[in-house]
């Protein structure tokens, strides 16, 4: 797989307000959000974000409501402008193109699946999905063709002729998915995409995601305000916090070393078990076991494999070559959260 | 200090100010009415070749178009059914002709309403300059007592048909120039972001979402402009034009009690059968918002 990056964000400032460039030298000296809302009547949305996007994998953006994700996102494909910095996708520099070339980039290079869906409502499932295509001007029976297997993929055959006001939400966000894919742009945005669906329905479309995803291959970046979400479909998560990223890492880290308490926060109440993989918590002295274990698996199977072989300790396996060894008391202090304190005292051991 | 009259300017000075005014406007019908009258010759042909059509046209052929349009528009048979039998009771009442004529110039001014005010409502939906600008325009046209302005009318182009078909338009075209506005700026924003996203230019916005999205709007705005340009059928018979609304007007200068409560009710008529057909049609429009299908 590749990991050169698809997509840079740097240096990326937004400010809201009257006059956005008579202030962004300020805020470029520190001077803090609350000074800069009171004494100059400008609201700082993003504060020099800089992440660097790694083709063909899932970026999650997440944070709480207001802290700049859906800003963020809406920066990539310019339906926001920065106040400063700089956005390169695919090599092209994003803020450098004139009105033809952006609708191009966003025609061909970037689609995007929103929250609320934003399906047109006066046009049938086919007909949404085959939006982009029609913006592409494609040939309509080729757009046709191509939209019929774009709603064969997302399972929503026979609803071709349904008005989205006429399907659930998880249906509506099939097609918002399909018309996104149908353009075939290397690069999927995808804002809070699931966060209006029932959790029944949100793990679901995460499902069809992920299988989508295994075959396809896009650089897709995912904002949400769902911690277990991130770390489900996430391979990098980057937290933003009133308009800072204050971590960007593998799901793994972010569980195993949270930069501050504010993260920390976060991840108290998830499921660690399911989300902790045996690879990140295991001990790299090479010892022979028995049993042994993939490198993938999370905490709570394992567990189950161990019980279920009667076994204490296992090595750990990773492309078919032993890298290491676990306990099965390792397992079981993993799942333990660690204490959230504004000391880092009190670490139970 | 004389507090019964309020400061006045100089009786000399207004009425040479309204010569002036009167003076300066025959003037320009003058020199330009003519030219002005043949910029509207187009016009005229087309409405003299449609009414003609309309009152040479076999009676049962025109009930059979009605019949057809109320099922098109409405798809419901009362509505057919009562837009033949009003129709046949006109007919049976001796006022067919004048139906005919009447329904002609409601037909043309609606179109020409149509023409002009959609475009307008669109710009004005796109600029706020416009719309500040425009906005109170059509305050003036929708509030002005009609006979005020039928005078410049017949200043500049004389009594008649195109004369009588500009003082209808005028009254009847500000509900589809807000409605058409109204409805464009109603269009969810996040859906023309979705549209933004996907790269669409502004013809494909406009085209693609914008005006389809507004049109249950537009279309209550053109219901609109046809009932208002049957109000104003009696007004525009007082400059030449013809019709149900002549009868109207003979019937008050004569007294006729039974011509004016017919012709009155003709028009009344008329206004519902146009009203339910297109109110039925716009709200058939509107299909696609509606869920409830058992998924």
């Amino acid at each position: 797989m590749m990991s050169d990056s698809a997509v840079e964000i740097k240096n990326v400032y937004k400010i809201f307000g009257p006059h956005p460039e008579t202030v962004i030298d300020l805020v470029k000296s520190g001077v803090s959000k609350q000074q800069l809302m009171e004494s100059h009547g400008h609201v700082l949305g993003l504060e020099n974000v800089n992440i660097e996007i790694s083709a063909h994998e899932i970026q999650v953006i997440m944070g709480l409501s207001g802290s700049g994700k859906s800003t963020l996102i809406r920066h990539i494909n310019r339906l926001i402008e920065p106040t400063s910095g700089q956005i390169i996708v695919g090599g092209k520099n994003v803020l450098s193109m004139d009105k033809n070339q952006l609708m191009n980039f966003r025609r061909f290079d970037a689609s995007m699946v929103f929250q609320k869906f934003s399906l047109l409502p006066h046009r049938t499932v086919a007909e949404n999905v085959a939006y982009g295509l029609v913006i592409q001007k494609i040939d309509k029976h080729m757009a046709e063709k191509r939209s019929r297997r774009w709603i064969d993929r997302v399972g929503l055959s026979g609803f071709e002729k349904y008005y989205p006001a006429q399907l659930s939400g998880g249906m509506q966000q099939r097609v918002g998915l399909a018309r996104a894919l149908a353009t075939d742009a290397d690069i999927l945005l995808m804002d809070e995409p699931f966060s209006a669906l029932d959790p029944l329905i949100r793990t679901d479309m995460q499902d069809v995601l992920l299988s989508l995803q295994e075959e396809l291959s896009k650089t897709i970046i995912f904002i949400t305000h769902d911690l277990d979400e991130a770390l489900r479909i996430g391979d990098s998560v980057a937290i933003l916090k009133d308009g800072v990223i204050v971590q960007k890492g593998s799901p793994q880290t972010i569980i195993l070393n949270p930069v501050d308490d504010y993260v920390a926060a976060f991840t108290k109440d998830i499921n660690r078990g399911r989300v902790l993989k045996v690879g990140s918590i295991m001990d790299a002295q090479i010892t022979d076991h028995r049993l042994s274990i993939e490198r993938d698996m999370v905490v709570e199977e394992a567990l189950q494999v161990l019980v279920r072989e009667g076994e204490k300790s296992a090595s750990v396996v990773g492309n078919l070559k032993t890298v290491g060894g676990i306990d099965i008391d390792t397992l079981i202090s993993s799942l333990a959260r660690p204490e959230v304190s504004n000391t880092t005292t009190g670490e139970n051991d | 200090m004389d507090f019964t009259n309020p400061p006045m300017m100089d009786r000399q000075d207004l009425r040479d100010l309204k010569k002036s005014i009167d003076l300066g406007f025959r003037d320009f019908s003058r020199a330009y009415g003519d030219s002005l009258e043949s910029f509207f010759d187009p016009l005229l042909y087309f409405l003299v070749w449609f009414e003609r059509i309309l009152v040479a046209a076999p009676w049962p052929v025109i009930l059979f178009v009605f019949a057809i349009l109320a099922w098109f528009g409405a798809r419901n048979w009362y509505v057919v059914i009562g837009t033949v039998g009003a129709f046949l009771l006109i007919g049976y009442l001796g006022m067919w002709i004048d139906t005919m004529k009447t329904l002609a110039i409601v037909s043309v001014s609606t179109l020409l309403c149509i023409v002009v005010g959609i475009p307008v409502g669109i710009a004005m939906a796109r600029s706020n300059r416009v719309r500040a600008i425009v906005t109170p325009v059509l305050d003036v046209m929708q509030t002005i007592p009609s006979f005020v302005y039928l005078i410049p009318v017949v200043m500049l182009l004389g009594i008649g048909k195109v004369p009588g078909l500009l003082a209808v338009c005028i009254y009847a075209i500000p509900p589809i120039v807000r409605l058409t506005n109204l409805g464009i700026r109603l269009v969810d924003r996040e859906v023309l972001e979705a549209a933004d996203a996907f790269g669409a230019s502004y013809r494909q916005k406009l085209f693609g979402v914008q005006v389809p999205l507004a049109l249950p709007n537009i279309f209550a705005g053109v219901n609109q402009t046809i009932m208002m340009a049957l109000a104003m059928v009696v007004i525009a018979a007082m400059i030449g034009m013809q019709g149900l609304g002549q009868q109207v007007l003979r019937a008050v200068s004569n007294q006729y009690l039974a011509l004016g409560f017919l012709n009155g009710l003709a028009i009344v008529g008329l206004a519902i059968i146009f009203d339910r057909i297109s109110q039925n049609y716009g709200k058939r429009l509107q299909k696609h918002l509606e869920g409830g299908h058992d998924v």
